[in-house]
Order: C-alpha cells, then structure tokens, then sequence
C-alpha cells in the first residue's frame, strides 16, 4: 500500500505585484485504493494543489512538505515525481505539435517503467485502452492534442492514466467541458484504473455530477486555501443543495 | 496602385501555440509588412543585372545587405573569381543527362537575372557550368544526386543548371559539404508541365562561407517543390527567386534550418507572380541554439497587376532555443489586383514552450529527451512534406546530430563554444 501524505502546504504563485500567497496550510493523506473528492468555489485554490504536486514551475511551495511513501516528492523534479507513481490529468493538456500520440505514449510508458513496453502486449494494451474510452483508431497518429475538441483531450489524459499506471492519480476539473456520455466514458475509465491498480484518486472539481459515476470515500471543502471541511460523500450532496455561499461567508468573515 | 498586405494572416496559423512576436520584431525593425516605410519601394523596382558596374559593392546598409555580416561575404564581392574551391561531381538517374558547358552556352542565364553582388560575380566569373538535363516526357526512375564538395577556401564561383523538360517528372539532391568559400547560381529552368523536386542541403563544414542565388523559372502548369536545408558552414545566404512564365504554375518552397553558436543563415525569397492563376506555398521553419546564432527569412511575394488568380501563402517559424540566439523574419507581400484567390503570410518566433515541457515531464519524460521530442516534432511535418523518403529519413537523422549538439549545450553537459 502506498501512501502520499501533505503536511501544512503553503504556496505562492509570482504575479506582477509580487508574490501571491494561494494555500494556506494544506493536511490531507491519501492511500491507495482512496478516493479523495476536492470541492470548492472557483479560486479557492484547488488547481493551484493540483499544479504544485506535480512541480509546476510556475508555483513556490513556501512550507510544509508532500511526501510518497515517505520520499521527498517536493524535492523530485517534473519527470522524477511522474516515475515516483505522481499522475496528474490536466484540466487544459497543452498540444505538442509534430509528436504523434503513440510516440508520446511510448516514450512515457517508457520513461516512467525504465524500459521499453514489449511491443506486442503494448500495442494490445494501446488499442484496448483506447477502445474502451470509445477513442477512434486513428487518433494513435494524431499529434499530442492539436486539434483535439474538449472531450478528445480529457479522454487521452485517462488513457494516459490507464496505461501508466501511477500509484496517485490527481484529477483537475476532468469533468469540465464534458457532455454527459463524454463524462460517463471519462469516469468509467477512472473506476476501470482504480480497480485494476487500485491507484489512490485525488478528484479535484467544482461540480458535483461527477461523484454520481465515480464515489468518493472522502470530500474536502477548499476554500481561501485549505480545507475547511471534510466529510463522506453526504457532504458532496449537501453541497449539490446549498452551494459554497455558506463556506465564503465565513471566509470573508 | 499597390496595396500591401497587413497583420490579418498570423492568428490563424498558430498550430505549435506560438505567438507572432510583432512588438520584439518591432523593436528590432526586423519585422515589415508591405513596403510601407522601407527605403525599397516595390520589389518589383529592384535592381537586376548581368552587369558588374551595375549591381556594385555594397556597404552592407542596403535593404538587402543590412542583415549579413557583409564583412565575412566580403572575398565573393570579387569581380573574378576562382573556380577552384570546390569540385561538382553528379550521379545521375539513368533518364538524365549531365554535361560540362561553357559560359558562352546559350542555355545559361536563361532563369531570372542576378540581384545581388554575389550572384553577379558569380556569373561573371564562371567559366564552365554544369547542365543537369531532364529529357522531355521522361519519368527519372532515381534521385539524381549532385554534390558540391569544398576543398579550399579560395573564393569561388559555381554555376549549375536544372532543366527539367517538358512533362517530365524528377528529384535533383544538391549536397554541399567540406568547406569553401563559394558564391554559387543555381538555374531551374521547368519546362510546360514538367514536375521537379530540388533538394539543396548546405551542411557545410566549419568555417564554409556561401552565397547562392537559386532561380526557378516556370513553364505553363509546371509544378516544383523547391527544398532548402541549411545545417553547417559559418555563413550561409541564399536568394531562392520563383518566377511565373505560363498559367497554372505551381511552386512550394520549403526550407529548414537549424542555426548554432556563432553561425549565420539567411534566406531571401522572392515569388514573382507575373501571370495568372498561378500558386505559390512558402513554408520555412528554423531553430537557432546558442550565443550569436543568427537567421534571417526574407519572404518577398509580388503578385503583379497582371497574376489575376493567384493563390500564395507564406510562413516563416522560428523557435528560439537559449539565449543570445536572433531570429529576423520579414514577409513581405505585394498586390497589385484584387483579383486574386487568396494571399496570406504570417511569421513567428517562440522561445521554447514551458508548458509543453511541463506537460512531458509530468509523463516521465526527462527535460533533455522532452526537448528533443518538441524540436523533432517542430520540424517532422516539414520533413514529410517532402515526399521522397530516402531524402525524409535523411534529414531527420540530421537534425538528431544537431539536437545532440545543442541539448548538450542547453543541459550544460559540454563547454559552450562559440
């Protein structure tokens, strides 16, 4: 069983009137086979977690430390916390022009196991995944997400998540942009990977629809920064009937 | 009336997710749109010659000069040149001929008129030329190669023509390697209907300085992809002109380059549209590492009162890999009707993309080999457009040798030199 604890995390993100601070003293575990829903008002600073375990350049972790089974995840670079099991499917995937999807996957798959995929289990694996995330065949030749519509960029980052097969997944906002059949196609995936690797889910949305297809053990209510409340998953359908408003008065209180 | 054509072209044609950096061009002046505010005027009123007294020495602040290190091209400006700096030598496909002609050969000068000093005392000085011969009607079953090799640096003057008959159908690959100082003029002259593909790869050694003046002319319906790689030498600057003879032409020019420390290459186009419904595509990327690298793409296009028709494009893309590099693009585009189907440009230069090397990374990848994977990536769709495969695989196994040079410069994992 893996773990990947967060202790007291601050971070702050550059802007041009100076440094901003963003969380403000984040606690939170996750174990294998978990999942870990976090909700919030837009702002509140759920990205910005997302974001700075993977070791995007763009955010300052100011204190506090992330640790996976016990490794210092906050020292690894980029690509060190990905081969560490770190997944994060990102809300917005950036296109990378003249790359085509099977060489990106490879390389990955390679780069995260250490050694190249055996060929033809890999290509099984490639097509079945693919499949089942009702992907037409021809997107493997396709360059990474140019021209992908919403949905096409949010299915290829779970078919990234089937085939690396991380120790953590985080999901950011996964479900925006998504109609109802891509969002079913896209949780169903998520289960499929939590039951087969069972891969501790960290499930950052603002919406509840999606914990319908994909059960959460735990919520988390972001807000300014940290977590304000946690809960079950009645928490998330308390949140479907009365929105954030309650949390933000106390915010700003 | 000439109109010019402005900013409209450059949002639409943003595919690596580049932006058309206008307010750094701006400060450089390196960027211009139309002839507006260039000393120039038209292309159309630049100076052609045979005539050595006619295009003179220049001081480097002329339009066309105020970018080259006029200093280093300075030996070709020479009103007689030697002819033994560099030795051609050509396999040919077994349809085409090949011959060594005088100067006084009346199929010579035929392609457009020389426009720079090089190119004028590259023609003054020859004294033979080489006369690749695609036969009428006939189908080259193989590439035919030709290979301009340097063995000194005496400043030299070379002269090749390409004529491709009508109707027929061939790939010429032009190699230059070793090293040379040489000014050189490239004639291209496609026949009606006749289909031709240029390669013209400069991976010249260390120290090569290079002027060349390619001149394409076309027939009626003649179609020509013309390829431009510019890899090593220390100075390279080439003045690809296309020039419509016939309705129903067709050009695509293509050009790749990849500029390290200390090297500089240029690339000035010109498409003449004269006649109508012709149609022109110009695409040229570049990558440029280390310090005082330099290119510079000039894409002039001139669609004349007369071109009704006419359907051209052109794109100049640069990535910017490390500091200290430059990169200058000037499009230019002339219309001088409204009659035409479409003319456009856009140009744009990029430093690397941290969100795409983000993006990799979070998969594993390490920066050094998601580095490598952008540029290849940046150039792939270019390689392939090529279209002959032998070239294709070529090319891409020499842009691994330039990505190994310069990703050990940007991991810091060899001394960078100048």
């Amino acid at each position: 069983m893996s773990s990947l604890e967060i202790h007291d995390l601050h971070v702050s993100v550059e802007t041009k009137e100076g440094p901003k601070q963003i969380l403000r003293g984040v606690d939170l575990t996750i174990n294998s086979g978990q999942t870990h829903a976090i909700m919030g008002p837009n702002g509140s600073g759920k990205s910005t977690l997302a974001y700075s375990l993977a070791g995007h350049p763009k955010y300052t972790v100011t204190s506090g430390t992330v640790t996976l089974d016990g490794e210092d995840v906050l020292a690894m670079t980029v690509d060190a916390r990905a081969r560490a099991g770190l997944f994060l499917a990102m809300q917005y995937p950036v296109e990378v022009p003249g790359v085509s999807v099977t060489n990106f996957l490879r390389t990955a798959k390679t780069a995260i196991d250490g050694q190249a995929p055996a060929l033809r289990t890999w290509v099984k694996d490639v097509k079945g995944a693919m499949e089942a995330l009702r992907m037409d065949t021809s997107f493997a030749d396709r360059s990474v997400n140019e021209g992908f519509s919403g949905g096409e960029k949010k299915r290829h980052e779970i078919l990234q998540l089937e085939l690396l097969k991380p120790k953590f997944a985080i999901l950011d906002e996964t479900d925006s942009g998504l109609d109802v059949d891509a969002l079913r196609v896209v949780s169903e995936g998520v289960n499929r990977v939590k039951e087969n690797t069972d891969a501790g889910v960290l499930l950052i949305t603002h919406y509840t629809r999606i914990l319908r297809y994909i059960k959460p053990d735990f919520v988390h209510v972001f807000v300014d920064g940290r977590i304000a409340e946690e809960g079950g998953s009645e928490l998330a359908d308390r949140l479907e009937a009365e929105g954030y408003d309650r949390f933000l008065t106390s915010a700003t209180a | 009336m000439t109109s010019t054509q402005t900013e409209s072209t450059t949002s639409d044609v943003a595919p690596t997710g580049l932006s058309t950096d206008h307010s750094r061009a701006a400060a450089d002046g390196a960027h211009t749109h139309g002839t507006g505010g260039t000393p120039q005027g038209s292309r159309a009123e630049r100076v052609t010659s045979f005539d050595l007294d006619v295009i003179t020495v220049p001081s480097g602040r002329e339009e066309e000069w105020r970018f080259s290190p006029v200093a280093k091209l300075a030996p070709l400006f020479a009103a007689d040149l030697a002819s033994s700096g560099v030795r051609t030598t050509v396999v040919e496909s077994p349809e085409v001929t090949v011959e060594i002609v005088g100067r006084d050969d009346e199929r010579l000068g035929k392609a457009g008129v020389p426009g720079d000093r090089t190119a004028v005392t590259a023609w003054n000085s020859i004294k033979e030329a080489t006369v690749v011969t695609v036969p009428a009607q006939a189908i080259a079953s193989a590439v035919t190669s030709i290979r301009v090799e340097g063995i000194n640096n005496t400043p030299t003057a070379n002269h090749l023509l390409i004529h491709a008959g009508a109707l027929s159908e061939s790939v010429i690959l032009l190699d230059h390697i070793g090293s040379a100082t040489l000014t050189e003029t490239v004639e291209i002259v496609v026949d009606d209907g006749a289909h031709l593909t240029v390669v013209s790869v400069q991976d010249w050694a260390t120290g090569a300085v290079h002027a060349s003046s390619h001149r394409i002319r076309l027939g009626r319906d003649a179609k020509v992809k013309h390829v431009v790689v510019t890899l090593g030498g220390d100075v390279v600057r080439l003045t690809p002109d296309a020039e419509f003879t016939g309705e129903g032409g067709e050009v695509e020019m293509i050009g790749l380059y990849f500029a390290d420390a200390g090297q500089h290459q240029e690339h000035r186009l010109f498409v003449d549209h004269a006649v109508p419904r012709c149609k022109s595509r110009v695409t040229y990327k570049g990558a440029l590492q280390g310090e005082a690298a330099h290119t510079v793409w000039v894409g002039d296009v001139l669609i004349r009162k007369e071109a009704e028709g006419t359907d051209t494009y052109e794109l100049n893309r640069n990535l910017v890999l490390s500091d200290g590099a430059r990169a200058d693009s000037v499009p230019n585009l002339e219309i001088e009707t409204g009659l035409i189907e479409g003319a456009g440009h856009a140009s744009a230069t990029g430093r690397f993309d941290d969100e795409q090397l983000f993006y990799l990374q979070a998969r594993g990848i390490p920066e050094g080999e998601a580095r490598r994977l952008v540029v290849r990536g940046f150039f792939a769709e270019l390689i392939h457009s090529i279209g002959v495969e032998s070239i294709e695989a070529r090319l891409l196994a020499s842009i691994e040798v330039e990505l190994s040079k310069s990703m050990s410069v940007i991991e810091g994992t060899a001394p960078v030199t100048a």
